[in-house]
C-alpha cells in the first residue's frame, strides 16, 4: 500500500540536513588536510572521540554550545597525535591514520563508560522573531539547529579561503609540491600541523552532531562508519568544497529519503533503495568531475626538509 | 650483558610459567557483531562470557573480538581465535554461519557454537532463543495502545528470526486491533545508531506511535523520547535507562546460563552437538517489566500471555493462519513445527510490502 502523501516534505527537509551536517563537517575538514598533502585515515577515530567528548561535556555543564566546543577540542587532541607521527617522527601516514582511528574508538569507550543510556541536553533550534514562523520559508530556512548554519558557513568559508587568499595558496602549494613550497621558504611542516589539527577539529564537531542532536545519545562505536564516508566523498567531490557539500546533502538526503519510502511502502525493491544514497553520490560527482579530477600532488607523501 | 641474559632467562621462564597455566585452562572466544557497549545484542552476549568467568574463575580464560563484520573477515578472525589456543568458540550472529562451519572444519579439536544459524557439524553446535515469542508479547501491548494505529519496525537483515519476529508481533496487534497497520524499514544494519535513529524518525514522522526494533542499539529509544509520545521495547538487553516512557517492556536475552552448561561440557569432555533453542519457557527469553505507562488491564492480559506462553499452553504461532498471498497456512487448532519457523521466508496475512531477497 503506498501512501506518500504521509511523507512531509518539509519534517524530510529537516532530516536531510541533520543526516547530511555530521559528513559534511568531517569531509570538509579533511578537504583541507588533503589539501595540504596530508592523508589522514583517522577520520573516523576522531569523530567518534568528538563525540564523547562533546558528550561528556554537555552533560556535565548542561551545555551543548560547550560540548560542540570541547569536540573540536577532544578532535583536534586526537589528530595532534597524527601530526607528531607524520610530520615530526615522519612516519608512513596510512599506517599513522589507520592506528587513530582503532586508538579512537578505544579510547572513546573507555571515556564513554560512565555515559550510555544519559539523555544529553537539548540543543535548541533556531527560533528568529518572525521568519521562523514565516509559512513554508521559515520551517525549510530558518528553523534548523544552529549546527546545520555552521556547516554551511564553514563550507563557504573552506572554499573562500582556500581560493581566494594567501593563506589558502600557500596551503595549497605546500599540497602540490611540498619540496617547492619549502624552497620558497614556506613553513611545510607548520602549515601542514595546522591543517590537521583544523580537520580534527571538524571530524571532532561531526562526530558530537551524532551524539548530542542526530540520536542523541552515547553509544560505543555509534559513528559506525561515517568517517569513511567523509574521507571517499573527498576524494569522489575531486577535492572541492562546493562538491563536497552536494555530496553530503545528496548521501544525507538519499539516505533519509529512501528511509522514508520505505515507511511509506513504495514499491520499489527494497535493495534497490538501501544501495541509493551510495550509488546516486558516486555517479553525480562522478559525472560532474569527469573533466578534471587530481588529487593534491604530494598527498600522503612524507616530506623531509633535506630532501 | 649478564643484565640482557638475566633478562632473557626471566622472560623464557615466564613464558613457560604462562604457557603451562594455559594448558590447564579452558579458553572460551568470542565473536561479536558490535561493540560490547551496544546496549543491546552484544552487551547480553557479553555478560554471558561474564557469566562464565563467575562461575568458573581461574579455571577458564576468555577472550574477545567485537565490532566483527559478517562475511570473510569473520573467517580470520575465528581463525585468529582458535589459533591462539580457544577450546570453545561463540560466534554470535547470524552472519557467522559459514565462515564458522569453514573453520570448524580445519580445526577438528576446537569446539564451536554459532548462534541463530542452522548449519552444524561434529563440532558445530547451534543455539538460539525463541525471540518471536516475546515479539507475540510485544504485538499485544503494542496494538492495545496505539493511537494512530500506526506501529512502526525497524528490521534489519530479511533472515528468518526477523521475520519470525514481524509476523508474530503483527499476528498479536491485528488481534487486538483489526485497523492496525505496520510500516517495516529495512535498516541492512545490526547496529548503526545514526541510522538507526534516522529510521524512527521516519517512521514517528510517518504517524507511527510505537516503534519496534530488531537492531542492536539503543539509538531508536533516544529518537522516540526525542520526538515524544511515542512507545518503544527494548530489544534483546533490558535498556531500562529508557523506562518507563518511551521504553513500556522489552525481550531480554539471557545467555549466562547456556555458556556456563557448554563450557562445564567442554571441561567434562561431554560436549557434543546440539540444536538449542529455547523460549521464555526455559528462561533463555526474558520480558522485562511492563512499566505504569502500560494501563493495568493490558499488563494483565500480556502477563497471562508470557505465563501461557511459558507453560507451552499457547503457541503464538497457532491456526488459523494464511499466509501474505492469501494461501493456507495453518489450520483452526494446528500451531507451526520449527521447521517451518526456522526457514520463515513469507509474511502472514495483512502485513503489506515485499520481503527484500
Amino acid at each position: 500500500m503506498m501512501d506518500l502523501g504521509s511523507i512531509s516534505p518539509t519534517l524530510l527537509l529537516a532530516s536531510l540536513m541533520v543526516a547530511a551536517t555530521p559528513i559534511l563537517l568531517a569531509a570538509l575538514g579533511e578537504l583541507v588536510v588533503e589539501r595540504a598533502g596530508v592523508l589522514n585515515l583517522g577520520v573516523e577515530g576522531m569523530m567518534i572521540t568528538g563525540a564523547i567528548c562533546g558528550f561528556a561535556i554537555a552533560v556535565n555543564t548542561g551545555s551543548p554550545t560547550l560540548g560542540f566546543i570541547a569536540a573540536a577540542l577532544g578532535g583536534a587532541a586526537l589528530s595532534l597525535l597524527f601530526a607528531i607521527l607524520t610530520q615530526v617522527a615522519l612516519a608512513n601516514h596510512v599506517a599513522s591514520g589507520l592506528a587513530l582511528t582503532l586508538f579512537g574508538l578505544g579510547l572513546s569507550a573507555l571515556l564513554g563508560q560512565g555515559y550510555v543510556g544519559i539523555k544529553p541536553p537539548a540543543t535548541d533550534k533556531l527560533d528568529i522573531p518572525v521568519l521562523s514562523d514565516l509559512p513554508v520559508v521559515g520551517p525549510v530556512l530558518f528553523a534548523h539547529d544552529p549546527m546545520v548554519y555552521v556547516g554551511l558557513a564553514l563550507t563557504l568559508a573552506v572554499w573562500f579561503v582556500l581560493n581566494r587568499t594567501r593563506a589558502g595558496l600557500i596551503l595549497r602549494a605546500v599540497g602540490e609540491n611540498h619540496d617547492a613550497a619549502h624552497a620558497l621558504g614556506y613553513k611545510v611542516v607548520r602549515v601542514r600541523v595546522m591543517a590537521i589539527l583544523f580537520g580534527g577539529a571538524c571530524a571532532g564537531l561531526g562526530g558530537a552532531y551524532i551524539s548530542l542532536i542526530r540520536v542523541p545519545q552515547w553509544t560505543e562505536g555509534m559513528t559506525a562508519g561515517v568517517g569513511w564516508i567523509a574521507l571517499a566523498l573527498v576524494v569522489f567531490a575531486s577535492w572541492r568544497a562546493g562538491r563536497v557539500m552536494l555530496g553530503a546533502y545528496l548521501f544525507g538526503g538519499v539516505t533519509v529519503l529512501q528511509l522514508n519510502l520505505q515507511a511509506a511502502g513504495v514499491a520499489l525493491p527494497v535493495e534497490y533503495l538501501s544501495m541509493s544514497p551510495y550509488i546516486i553520490t558516486i555517479l553525480v560527482l562522478v559525472i560532474m568531475s569527469a573533466e578534471r579530477n587530481r588529487a593534491p600532488a604530494s598527498l600522503g607523501r612524507t616530506f623531509h626538509a633535506s630532501n | 650483558m649478564k643484565f640482557v641474559k638475566h633478562l632473557a632467562g626471566a622472560a623464557l621462564a615466564l613464558g613457560l610459567a604462562t604457557s603451562a597455566m594455559a594448558q590447564d585452562k579452558t579458553k572460551v572466544g568470542f565473536i561479536y557483531v558490535g561493540p560490547v557497549g551496544d546496549g543491546g545484542w552484544t552487551y547480553e552476549h557479553d555478560k554471558g562470557r561474564q557469566a562464565i568467568e563467575e562461575a568458573f574463575g581461574d579455571a577458564v580464560e576468555t577472550v574477545y573480538q567485537e565490532s566483527v563484520p559478517e562475511g570473510a573477515d569473520a573467517e580470520r578472525a575465528i581463525t585468529q581465535m582458535a589459533l591462539q589456543g580457544a577450546d570453545l568458540i561463540f560466534t554470535t550472529s547470524f552472519g557467522y554461519m559459514d565462515p564458522t562451519v569453514n573453520v570448524a572444519a580445519k580445526f577438528p579439536d576446537v569446539k564451536f557454537e554459532h548462534a541463530t544459524g542452522y548449519k552444524t557439524a561434529d563440532n558445530v553446535s547451534t543455539y538460539s532463543a525463541r525471540f518471536y515469542e516475546g515479539r507475540a508479547i510485544q504485538g499485544h501491548i503494542a496494538g492495545k495502545m496505539t493511537k494512530t494505529n500506526t506501529i512502526g519496525y525497524i528490521a534489519s537483515f530479511p533472515i528468518p528470526e526477523v521475520i519470525r519476529g514481524i509476523n508474530s508481533a503483527y499476528i498479536h496487534a491485528k488481534k487486538v486491533n483489526p485497523d492496525v497497520q505496520f510500516k517495516i524499514i529495512w535498516a541492512f544494519t545490526w547496529f548503526d545508531p545514526a541510522k538507526e535513529a534516522d529510521a524512527a524518525t521516519a517512521l514517528i514522522e510517518q504517524g507511527a506511535d510505537v516503534i519496534l526494533q530488531h537492531t542492536d542499539s539503543t539509538a531508536p529509544q533516544a529518537a522516540a523520547e526525542k520526538a515524544g509520545g511515542v512507545i518503544t521495547f527494548g530489544q534483546a538487553s533490558d535498556m531500562s535507562e529508557y523506562a518507563p516512557l518511551p521504553r513500556v517492556s522489552s525481550i531480554i536475552d539471557d545467555w549466562g546460563p547456556y555458556y556456563v552448561a557448554r563450557t562445564k561440557a567442554v571441561m567434562d569432555g561431554n560436549w557434543s552437538t546440539v540444536q538449542t533453542w529455547d523460549g521464555i519457557g526455559a528462561g533463555m527469553v526474558g520480558i522485562g517489566e511492563i512499566t505504569d505507562a502500560v494501563p493495568a488491564d493490558v499488563k494483565a492480559e500480556a502477563l497471562a500471555m508470557k505465563d501461557a506462553i511459558a507453560s507451552g499452553e499457547y503457541h503464538p504461532f497457532s491456526g488459523p493462519l494464511k499466509k501474505q498471498d492469501g494461501s493456507d497456512w495453518l489450520a483452526e487448532g494446528e500451531t507451526a513445527d520449527d521447521g517451518t519457523l526456522l526457514g520463515m521466508d513469507f509474511y502472514v496475512e495483512g502485513l503489506d510490502g515485499e520481503i527484500p531477497n
